[in-house]
């Protein structure tokens, strides 16, 4: 029987991470993918010749090389990745579009304060203490009991229209809890996208998980992929082997599982607890990926990075009533980065918006096409009515189109309800009741791509380095 | 092993985690933290860094001794000829 020292469940961000940090340490390593592809939640793929990129829309938690203490430059020298390798551009500008009103932000902070002055003069005093009492919270503790971000808010803002064109950028980024979040989380989240910023590189998600593969390489770590872990067999108190899909035994000390926790302890035998399943999040995305020959500043759409829209008087955050929640939403358009070296070939724009599992995979395979089609076209309309008006539209114009919905993301990532940002309860710690197997990626909590690096890490770290 | 080459073992360790500090100023007497942007992970990789490089075990009672470049070779220089 094959032996390791940790094996590691899912080839995703989260654990490459650990991956590199383990192998870098000399433990006999081993990362089990069930899909063909790595990345996990956030990877590519090509359909006739053009590629996709699926979870990235912009890295979040860009800061600039003089600065040292922040998540990107921690996760790179925890890595031993050079800056210069993950070649990121700057975002433009991006904005939360309410309905008559405009909050734009960038990766200069200063643009959002004066954009709260200019629209909530009202409001400018409390949100600047608002944001110092987030830049003095420490949000490495991982043991901080659960507080409403809503409520802690309200403290500080009176004006609820602001308070939802905060939110929604953070809890489209970030959250797996239904209109509300836990406030550390809360914290991370506004540090990594006020705070800090967007970037890309020019290339894509692939750039970022090819570097991690090629590290991990490096350091010695075995991956292999379509090699599914099926079982992970216990005595009641630890790990004692995990039974492949193909029916085969692997030993390890530890089992670092980055699968999710309610998949992970569906997983367990004997089994953990009696319904593992109901620890899975409801919040299921679809988003839809239409590529034009034009760029979109030819379209008039070339100031805006990311633009986070809510059509209603209150944001809603919440599992979608029909297969698709089309009040509120993201655009993305990965060609507005001031990238330094050209330029993406082709007009890419991305939408997404929330979704509902039950209804996506109630149809049989033919009314799902259908379905599919007709969505598209609706997201893309919900969509244009905050961006400027343009002759161009998905259905008419587009090269090519993509879309995916909470069954797509269950399918290649196994994730239960195609939950992508996973369980509600966070287990902060990574550690579960057998004592050799931990949880790391979007159920430890650390969410974005720099959350999931600096989650791998943090567990590695924590409990199977010492 | 002198008490200046562990420095430089030290110094050579803190080049490799984090290749973007300037190390050619470092005050032996004076807390490499005040001196450089090192965080409590970086001290981690230092101490595990020994361990893997030169068989060095710095328990975790210890890692204060750390704290400065002198310090650190007055802590790890008799551990360095221990073992030859």
């Amino acid at each position: 029987m094959e032996k390791y020292d940790v094996a590691i469940i899912g080839a995703g961000m989260s654990g490459l991470a650990a991956g590199i940090r383990l192998a870098h340490f000399g433990k006999k390593v081993c990362i089990f993918e069930r899909h063909y592809a790595p990345g996990g939640l956030n990877s590519f793929y090509a359909i006739r010749g053009r590629k996709f990129d699926v979870g990235l829309h912009a890295m979040t938690n860009f800061v600039p090389a003089e600065v040292k203490k922040a998540p990107l430059p921690r996760i790179l020298r925890q890595l031993r990745i050079s800056r210069e390798d993950l070649n990121l551009s700057e975002q433009k500008s991006s904005r939360t579009a309410f309905p008559g009103i405009d909050l734009r932000f960038s990766n200069d902070f200063e643009l959002l304060r004066s954009e709260v002055e200019r629209v909530f003069p009202k409001e400018i005093d409390r949100f600047n203490a608002l944001v110092r009492a987030i830049e003095s919270y420490d949000d490495t503790i991982l043991d901080a009991p659960y507080e409403s971000a809503r409520e802690v808010v309200a403290g500080h803002l009176k004006d609820p229209v602001l308070v939802d064109m905060i939110f929604c950028p953070l809890m489209y980024y970030g959250s797996a809890t239904e209109d509300d979040m836990d406030f550390s989380q809360f914290v991370v989240m506004f540090k990594s996208i006020f705070l800090e910023g967007f970037a890309r590189p020019l290339e894509g998600i692939r750039n970022i998980i090819q570097l991690l593969l090629k590290r991990y390489r490096e350091v010695g770590g075995i991956r292999k992929m379509k090699t599914g872990v099926a079982k992970i067999v216990s005595d009641g108190k630890r790990a004692i082997r995990l039974v492949l899909d193909s029916g085969d035994e692997v030993k390890a000390e530890s089992v670092l599982s980055s699968a999710g926790v309610a998949e992970t302890f569906r997983m367990c035998q004997p089994g953990l607890e009696a319904e593992p399943l109901k620890r899975a999040g409801r919040l299921g995305f679809c988003e839809t990926i239409n590529i034009f020959e034009e760029q979109p500043e030819e379209f008039g759409w070339g100031e805006d990075t990311i633009v986070f829209f809510n059509d209603s008087e209150r944001f809603e955050f919440r599992e979608s009533k029909d297969l698709v929640d089309l009040r509120s939403g993201v655009i993305c358009i990965p060609n507005n980065f001031d990238y330094e070296e050209g330029q993406l070939p082709e007009g890419i724009v991305r939408l997404t918006s929330l979704a509902n599992y039950d209804q996506w995979t109630s149809y049989s395979p033919e009314d799902y096409i259908v379905k599919k089609n007709e969505w598209r076209t609706r997201i893309w309309d919900s969509a244009k009515r905050f961006m400027p008006e343009t002759e161009i539209s998905e259905e008419h114009n587009a090269l090519e189109r993509d879309m995916f919905t909470p069954k797509t993301i269950e399918r290649y990532t196994w994730h239960a309800n195609g939950a992508i940002y996973g369980a509600p309860q966070k287990l902060k710690d990574g550690r579960t009741p057998l004592e050799n197997l931990f949880i790391c990626g979007t159920d430890q909590g650390f969410l974005g791509i720099i959350g999931s690096m600096l989650s791998g890490i943090t567990i590695a770290n924590t409990h199977l380095l010492r | 092993m002198t008490n200046d080459e562990c420095k430089q073992v030290v110094l050579d360790i803190i080049a490799e985690i984090a290749p973007d500090e300037d190390l050619g100023d470092v005050k032996p007497e004076i807390a490499l933290r005040e001196q450089l942007d090192l965080d409590s992970m970086d001290f981690l990789d230092i101490v595990m860094e020994l361990r893997k490089k030169h068989g060095i075990e710095v328990p975790e009672a210890d890692y204060g001794e750390l704290a400065s470049l002198q310090s650190c070779a007055d802590y790890l220089t008799p551990k360095f000829n221990a073992l030859v």
